[in-house]
């Protein structure tokens, strides 16, 4: 029986076990909507293009599946781009349909097209638009095939109108045939044999872990590497939760906001292991002072990112875990204890802290959070200060707790990624931290919250300005705090206007029962702290300079 | 140093356009870029001359390789090739002028393609040398148009860095 290419669509996203996917409406995509009406598979509306695509992310962060999600044509296209960009920056495994005009009127400029294959050629792991109904299926399949394998990235298909309101069999597309993607899994012996004599050689080795180790399932075989070396652990942004933030051979985050004892360990170390990281500037710092003295192996499955930022003594090329894995069976270590005793005295001689004083700290609302979820929460975050008050005073244990926008900084991510976290992890707690600037940018999204009874909370760090980059003006540009300075609404009565509850903390002594009340409500919550206007993100190493230059 | 790659990619559309952004997103440096169908029909082969150290030469062909429709890469700088390229060149020739410019012609090898009452149209084909040196003895005649294809090559003897057809079934 002939079937419209909506429904080839549908019934293609169902075999690639997709259950939900996030979208919004429009002319294009009316046939997939029409197909969607009785479908068996869950959609969530959202209430603008970008939430579905950060919601599409944070789903697929937190459930390690690929996130799908589906704007019309045009400016639906268009809203899309920041949340496409935003997982290519991080890796995330995300499939982005959009309609489009039919193929009669594509490049006559028609009304609400837009060339999006072209717009999103440098943000796509790859692209297709779809012209003729019989490529449809095979195109879907290799779309989730490129999205999750090898190093995952988005990977959009743009339908033109007369592809999904057309009609054809739905055939079975059979094998992919792909000559130019073939991502290498398993690493080349001889590079693994030089790593092990390497790290065998080592006496003050530091493993620097990514992204990479949590989206290629590698915590396991770090944990291990780690504890059979007594090696410190630094993590990345990306990393946070990859290895276990409580463990005594966590030294926290490295670089502009790391932890001092991870950013002296890396200047010290005479071996770095980089695993599933892609040595990016907020890291290094000044490129030339970047573990000057150290021996460095870079472990990853993207051989491009070997040599790009900094210079590499043993490339790994292959799938994280694999990798780890060969290193592990041939690895006879010498245990590092001196060098392990020495972070330690460092992390208790440099411990990251902040001055209390009678004003609520944001510093104390994030240990709040952890003390009051017993560090079980899922967390989400925006852009800014808030988010690295979040990654230091929030310890990460697992995999996929922490949900952050690393590599683009997008505002505005952090609560339709929560939709997203919530909608993968129904029976958890998921918060979503915030600052005032931030949550404006998709606070819209607090409606789809309330519509599908998604009960996240959400945070915000208020303290009326754009916080970082008021910091930045505070440390770099003499105090002149250009448009920095919000005025904001009432966040309370906007959370209520939503159907939302919404709670507003100006006392240090409110803090803790207002997360407590917060986690007792059983839907979504906004709580509006009103944190110290100017506390600093610190330590900071000022850009340009060496990561061990710290400030604070 | 300058090196030409030889980009054997499938015959999808934008393909072009995924490589060429890739080159200026990036920041490297095409030299000529010439592009066109291959033995085997879903194939197309692209030769760019692209400028730069072996850091970025390294980093070229790994971000290539990134693309889904790049199939090989072959550096064809690092082994013995043979290259050319086409040159077509309108020069101002009064006809007291053609007897001169036709043995210049004739020295480069190249042909007359097109003869008009104030100008002459040449091709010449060969490699960078020999269009420069071309070129540089027709300039004092006013070349009033030129146009080169960019370089293609092909690795000398019985190697080859082509992609075979899929095997039918």
């Amino acid at each position: 029986m002939k079937k419209s290419g909506a429904h080839i669509l549908i019934e293609c996203l169902q075999a690639e076990g997709v259950d939900t996917i996030f979208g919004y409406p429009g002319g294009q995509v009316l046939p997939i909507y029409d197909a969607l009406y009785d479908a068996d598979l869950r959609h969530i509306l959202t209430r603008h293009e970008q939430g579905a695509a950060h919601a599409a992310d944070g789903y697929a962060r937190a459930s390690g599946r690929p996130g799908v999600c589906l704007a019309t044509s045009g400016p639906g296209a268009t809203n899309l781009v920041t949340g496409i960009a935003n997982a290519y920056m991080d890796s995330v495994p995300m499939v982005a349909i959009t309609g489009q005009v039919p193929t009669s009127l594509l490049g006559r400029d028609s009304f609400q097209e837009a060339d999006i294959t072209g717009i999103t050629l440098p943000i796509t792991k790859h692209n297709y638009i779809v012209k003729d109904i019989s490529e449809l299926a095979r195109t879907i399949r290799e779309a989730f095939y490129i999205a999750t394998t090898g190093r995952p990235g988005p990977v959009l298909i743009d339908i033109p109108k007369d592809v999904s309101a057309g009609q054809a069999y739905h055939e079975d597309p059979g094998p992919l045939y792909l000559p130019g993607y073939s991502p290498r899994l398993e690493p080349d012996t001889a590079q693994v044999a030089r790593a092990v004599r390497a790290i065998e050689e080592s006496e003050r080795p530091v493993i620097y872990a990514g992204g990479g180790v949590i989206s290629g399932l590698a915590h396991g075989e770090l944990l291990r590497l780690a504890e059979l070396l007594l090696a410190p652990v630094s993590t990345t942004l990306m990393g946070l939760g990859g290895f276990p933030g409580d463990h005594p051979l966590s030294v926290g985050m490295l670089g502009m906001h790391g932890s001092k004892y991870a950013n002296y360990a890396i200047c010290d170390c005479d071996l770095l292991i980089g695993v599933g990281v892609r040595f990016d500037d907020r890291v290094t710092g000044k490129l030339d002072e970047f573990a000057p003295g150290a021996t460095v192996i870079h472990v990853d499955i993207d051989p491009a990112e070997i040599g790009k930022n900094v210079g590499v003594d043993i490339p790994v090329v292959g799938d994280v875990r694999t990798a780890l894995q060969r290193i592990l069976e041939k690895l006879q270590p010498r245990l590092a204890t001196r060098w392990r005793d020495t972070i330690l005295n460092w992390k208790k001689e440099y411990p990251i802290e902040f001055e209390a004083n009678g004003r609520i700290k944001p510093q104390e609302v994030i240990r709040e959070i952890y003390n009051v979820t017993g560090g079980n929460a899922r967390i989400t975050t925006e852009v800014g200060q808030h988010q690295m008050w979040a990654a230091q005073y929030y310890t990460y244990t697992r995999p996929r707790t922490f949900i952050s926008s690393g590599g683009l900084g997008t505002m505005g991510f952090g609560l339709p990624a929560a939709i997203g976290v919530q909608v993968a992890c129904p029976e958890e707690t998921v918060i979503d931290i915030a600052g005032d600037g931030s949550i404006q940018m998709n606070i819209q999204e607090m409606q789809t919250a309330v519509n599908y009874k998604l009960p996240v909370k959400v945070a915000v760090m208020n303290n009326g300005y754009l916080g970082m980059v008021r910091q930045w003006q505070e440390l770099f540009y003499n105090r002149r705090y250009s448009y920095t300075e919000l005025q904001n609404p009432d966040f309370v009565k906007l959370a209520e206007a939503y159907g939302a509850a919404g709670i507003r903390v100006t006392k240090k002594s409110e803090v803790r029962p207002a997360l407590e009340e917060a986690l007792r409500i059983p839907g979504p919550v906004m709580i509006d702290f009103h944190i110290e206007r100017e506390e600093n993100v610190l330590p900071m190493v000022p850009p340009g300079e060496p990561i061990n230059k710290m400030l604070g | 140093m300058r090196h030409t790659l030889a980009v054997m990619v499938e015959n999808n559309p934008g393909v072009l356009a995924r490589v060429a952004g890739l080159f200026s997103r990036r920041g490297y440096n095409i030299d000529s870029l010439a592009v066109g169908r291959t033995e085997n029909p879903e194939v197309s082969r692209m030769t760019i001359v692209v400028e730069g150290d072996q850091r970025v030469l390294e980093q070229v062909t790994k971000q290539l390789h990134k693309l889904v429709d790049v199939i090989k890469i072959s550096d064809v700088t690092t082994e013995r090739y043979v290259d050319r390229e086409l040159v077509m060149i309108k020069v101002s020739a009064t006809p007291s002028q053609r007897g001169e410019i036709m043995q210049i012609a004739d020295i480069f090898r190249a042909r007359i393609v097109d003869l008009g009452a104030k100008s002459i149209t040449l091709e010449c084909t060969g490699n960078d040398g020999k269009i420069n040196a071309f070129e540089e003895s027709l300039r004092s005649y006013g070349i009033k148009e030129l146009v080169r294809t960019g370089k293609i090559a092909m690795l000398r003897g019985i190697r080859y860095t082509g992609v075979q057809a899929q095997e039918s079934e």
